[in-house]
């Protein structure tokens, strides 16, 4: 365990300290990982804005079926919003208790971040639940598979985002507050407010205005 | 095991502490901060619903030219409070790629949006009104 963990240590940063040994020491190397992780985000932003795409396309074929303006009820998704925001918060307080050094903290604020998540999925798949129970699942029309496709597709990354939180609490909790456990937290981070910037355009292109129709 | 992070060797020998340490510190993470943008996402997330749920513009193109707004800008605080965009993270490699992410969003959307618009107008069936009119 403790071999491959150096071994990952040297390859994240084994060619930037290859070029450190002829440096002033001014210059602190780039940290490849978050970059990278970055760099997928900006991949996954690509994903959504074709579902986003896609829905503006499809969202008004209604197929003689129930309009957004039937279907969505926007006090839940005020409370799915909040949720989510609220998440967004209480992640950034694990990570300044992360950089404080104060392990117990940080699992509590983590734990905190998986239970809002976990109520925002749950939100979320009661909606889905009902809207298939009435018989407007994502067959229904082009309007509700571009809308399930899109909604669900983001409810996915929540859900994978928390077994990623659940796995990392496994982490910190064995290994402590250790640099790679550390660089894995910034790295969610990164994910989780993404999520809900993604969050931001579901609630307002979907919800508001499709309750606006 | 949990010899991991009092191994000297581990943690002195490839000085990824100091390194991250560092990285943490030139992201200026403060409570502050997320405080700052938390109140500012509550206000800007509540004001689209309001407008929406009270229907206070008569015209919904006006209510959902205003919301759009009100996401930008929302999505502008969550990147400055929450992800802590800066040009200058990373050498400016996460700013270039944010950019050119963002101009592939514009044209994917608008690009599909455009399009689909015209070929839809453009593809109706005749009306039986225009059918009676065709040569």
């Amino acid at each position: 365990m403790s071999d491959s963990t150096a071994t990952v240590a040297l390859g994240a940063a084994g060619e930037a300290q290859a070029l450190r040994f002829y440096d002033s020491g001014g210059h602190h190397p780039e940290n490849g990982t978050l970059l990278g992780f970055w760099l997928y985000l900006m991949s996954d932003c690509l994903v959504f804005a074709s579902l986003f795409a896609t829905y503006g396309v499809l969202g008004r074929n209604y197929a003689g079926g129930p309009s957004g303006a039937d279907l969505f009820a926007l006090p839940l998704v005020a409370v799915n919003t909040s949720l989510l925001l609220l998440s967004s918060i209480t992640y950034g307080f694990a990570v300044i208790e992360m950089q404080r050094k104060r392990q117990g903290a940080t699992l509590a604020w983590l734990a905190l971040t998986g239970l809002l998540g976990a109520g925002f999925v749950g939100i979320e798949l009661h909606e889905f639940a009902n809207l298939i129970h009435e018989g407007n699942g994502p067959q229904r029309s082009a309007f509700l598979s571009s809308f399930f496709t899109l909604v669900g597709t983001h409810g996915l990354h929540v859900t994978f985002g928390i077994v990623w939180l659940l796995a990392l609490m496994a982490q910190v909790a064995t290994h402590g507050l250790i640099a790679a456990n550390r660089r894995r937290l910034m790295c969610l981070s990164m994910f989780w407010h993404f999520l809900d910037v993604i969050w931001i355009g579901v609630f307002t292109f979907v919800y508001l205005m499709g309750a606006l129709r | 095991m949990s010899a991991l992070d009092t191994d000297p060797a581990y943690a002195a020998g490839h000085g990824n502490e100091d390194e991250l340490d560092h990285d943490h510190d030139t992201l200026h993470i403060t409570v502050g901060g997320y405080v700052t943008g938390f109140v500012l996402s509550v206000i800007l997330t509540a004001i689209p619903f309001w407008l929406v749920m009270a229907k206070i513009f008569a015209n919904p193109t006006v209510t959902t030219f205003v919301i759009l707004g009100f996401a930008i800008v929302q999505i502008y605080v969550h990147m400055v409070f929450f992800l802590h965009m800066t040009s200058k993270a990373e050498g400016g490699w996460t700013w270039m790629s944010l950019i050119f992410a963002l101009v592939l969003v514009v044209i994917t959307l608008s690009g599909s949006l455009w399009v689909m618009y015209h070929l839809k107008t453009n593809m109706m069936l005749p009306s039986p009104e225009q059918m009676r009119n065709m040569p």
